[in-house]
């Protein structure tokens, strides 16, 4: 069942943290698009937390953030992150390392 | 009318610029590596949080708040204090690219909210962004990172902060990513160049919207209290003129001086070929400095201080006692240890602490071997203008090359000078001797004579030369020559009595001879009387035969065309 087929390895829990400022289209966009391949893919495996900037913009320093929306991918270990609105869902996963980046395509 | 401006504090900066960067404006700061851009913006900060009570933050892309508060540590700057204080506070942002995935659309709103949020939290005023251009190496879309820039400045400018963004030197632009389109206001460009083994750092102000600036490059050094730029024109002709007169030291050469020496505050050129008592006339004026009680600052590029009061001591200076009581301070260094203007900036910095009366700088050429010829006298002008608006008196020494005409100096700095001495070797009879004289001196009636300038256990001397027919002399010639005219002079006056009993003598003798003429004349005028009076008695017989020989032959008184008739009758 752990098994490893050249994704990241499997945890219990996938934290995930999404950095937004305030209720911008691309913020909304981020969020939906990353609920849709969580639920896709990470069923009951996950947790996002929403970091809304304009309300905290001191926790911008500890990831690091510079870009908004920025996903970051807090568990498991390495810290990766992706910036944009998340349309893109093939980038999105290679991003959290829930698929590898072509060639090998076959371990789904 | 003007632009307002936000003074930077850095030494020299806000003088070429009449005030410092532009007030609520970005101003870009752009060099090759190890310019000194990040010290620039540093100390813009650090100068607003302890000058001008303004706080700043440096957002820094390459280094961490550690290693920068490291790097600064040895120009005094306390980041840490000054973050606790609420001064300032060092924002370190890591761009990593192998982190980063990007997909879909975004925007650096990350970055102006914490950007906001450090310049909020403590009112900063002034803002620091080092490097802006390593965002394009942690993100790929160039075309959203522009325009985000362009935002960026915009929103610093709404946000009323004065801000310094640096950007790393292009291969065709001034910065890798062309970021000089963006800033509109202020561009000041770094660069550190080597020429002949020194590096010498420059800084240009490209543009500046609004306010006159000058072209010219400023060479700058980073000393050990951060940026000191000498600008070249700042100091101008304005200095106040002294009518205090200062003594040389010698006192005949105060007499040559208009008998008071020279003036306070004037630049004094003492010019020679090598052995010709340069040091010599440096050291005496300093010992007279001294010994009036003024604290002299004596700068020597080619001696060590021991060596210095070692050779004067055996011309009877003691330099030493001064040193111990503090009014004498000596700077030796080689000339070549640091770039040209290393040297201006320290002398700046030593004349700020020392605040002499008196500096000596033996001999200026030193500074000629630290650059170019067109940098150094620019160098020494500024040296001389800066020395000048203190009211400081300068000595500098010059040493002329043989080949060269003595008035002619290594540096072209004549014109500055105000009083212009002149040492010379005079060859004559087998041996060498010093001459000196007066070559100008502005502002006084001054001799304009050659004196031989004698070194000797106690001091200097100057003694007149032998004019005479055969040119001047010195040295045992001189002596020689006035031994000569002593004798000439016996000589002379013998001839003269000589002469005298000739005369005497002449004129005896043709008194004897008009005697003679005399005499001769009167025996010859007796002659001719006793001639004249014979002939008269002659003419009167005639006279008298006449008639009788006429009664005899009965003749009348008729015409003469009886006289053959007559005659035949």
């Amino acid at each position: 069942m752990n098994e490893s087929n050249g994704t990241a390895p499997e945890t219990d829990l996938w934290e995930l943290r999404l950095y937004v400022a305030g209720q911008s289209p691309k913020s909304m966009t981020a969020f939906a698009n990353l609920k849709r391949i969580c639920e896709e893919h990470l069923p009951g495996k996950y947790k996002i937390e929403i970091i809304d900037l304009l309300i905290n913009p001191q926790l911008a320093a500890g990831d690091q953030i510079i870009a908004i929306p920025t996903l970051v991918r807090r568990l498991p270990e390495p810290v990766r992150k992706i910036v944009g609105d998340l349309r893109d869902s093939e980038r999105t996963l290679v991003g959290l390392q829930l698929r590898l980046a072509s060639p090998v395509r076959d371990g789904k | 009318m003007n632009l307002p401006k936000t003074p930077t504090g850095i030494e020299g900066f806000d003088e070429i610029t009449s005030g410092g960067l532009p007030r609520s404006r970005t101003a870009l700061v752009c060099g090759g590596p190890g310019c000194g851009k990040t010290l620039f913006a540093m100390e813009f900060l650090v100068r607003g949080a302890t000058h001008y009570g303004e706080a700043g933050v440096f957002m820094a892309f390459e280094e961490t708040a550690a290693e920068l508060t490291e790097n600064v540590r040895s120009l005094g700057f306390d980041l840490d204090s000054l973050q606790a204080r609420k001064k300032l506070i060092l924002d370190f942002v890591r761009v990593e690219r192998s982190e980063i995935e990007e997909t879909g659309e975004y925007d650096l709103d990350g970055l102006f909210i914490r950007l906001a949020h450090a310049i909020e939290s403590i009112g900063a005023k002034r803002a620091v962004i080092d490097t802006v251009e390593s965002l394009f190496s942690g993100f790929s879309n160039e075309a959203l990172l522009r325009a985000e820039l362009r935002r960026l400045f915009r929103w610093l400018k709404d946000k009323g902060v004065t801000a310094i963004v640096t950007g790393e030197r292009g291969e065709r632009a001034l910065t890798r990513y062309g970021l000089e389109e963006y800033i509109s206001d202020c561009v000041i460009f770094l660069d550190q160049r080597v020429e002949e083994q020194v590096a010498t750092r420059r800084l240009r102000i490209v543009k500046y919207r609004g306010t006159s600036h000058f072209a010219n490059e400023y060479p700058f050094v980073i000393a050990d209290d951060g940026i000191n730029l000498l600008p070249i024109t700042s100091l101008g002709l304005k200095h106040q003129v002294l009518a205090e007169r200062v003594s040389t030291g010698i006192a005949r050469l105060d007499t040559m001086l208009g008998g008071q020496g020279f003036f306070r505050g004037s630049t004094v050129l003492v010019s020679g070929t090598a052995g010709t008592g340069k040091s010599s006339v440096s050291a005496q004026f300093v010992n007279a400095a001294c010994q009036r009680g003024e604290s002299c600052l004596y700068i020597s590029f080619e001696e060590s201080p021991s060596q210095i009061i070692r050779n004067m001591r055996s011309i009877g200076l003691n330099l030493e006692q001064w040193i111990k009581k503090g009014l004498l301070r000596f700077h030796a260094i080689r000339a070549t240890a640091f770039g040209l203007e290393t040297h201006a900036v320290s002398l700046q910095r030593l004349v700020n602490g020392v605040k002499p009366k008196i500096v000596v700088v033996d001999p200026v050429d030193g500074l000629l071997d630290a650059g170019n010829r067109r940098d150094a006298s620019a160098t020494v002008t500024r040296i001389m203008d800066f020395l000048k608006s203190r009211g400081i008196t300068v000595l500098m020494s010059n040493l002329t090359r043989g080949a060269e005409a003595p008035e002619k100096t290594q540096l072209d700095i004549s014109s500055l000078v105000d009083t212009w001495l002149l040492l010379r070797d005079i060859e004559l009879g087998g041996e060498r001797n010093r001459a000196m004289y007066i070559l100008k001196s502005r502002g006084m009636a001054h001799s304009n004579q050659i004196r031989e300038f004698l070194i000797t256990g106690q001091g200097i001397e100057l003694a007149d030369v032998y004019l005479g027919p055969e040119g001047a002399l010195t040295g045992s010639a001189r002596l020689a020559q006035e031994a000569r005219e002593r004798a000439g002079a016996l000589a002379r006056r013998q001839d003269l009595e000589r002469k005298t009993r000739e005369r005497e003598r002449k004129r005896q003798a043709l008194e004897a001879r008009i005697m003679a003429m005399r005499k001769e004349f009167e025996s010859q005028d007796l002659q001719l009387q006793e001639l004249i009076e014979e002939e008269e008695s002659a003419s009167g017989e005639l006279g008298r035969d006449c008639e009788r020989m006429a009664l005899s032959r009965k003749a009348d008184r008729s015409g003469p065309q009886n006289t053959g008739e007559a005659a035949d009758e």
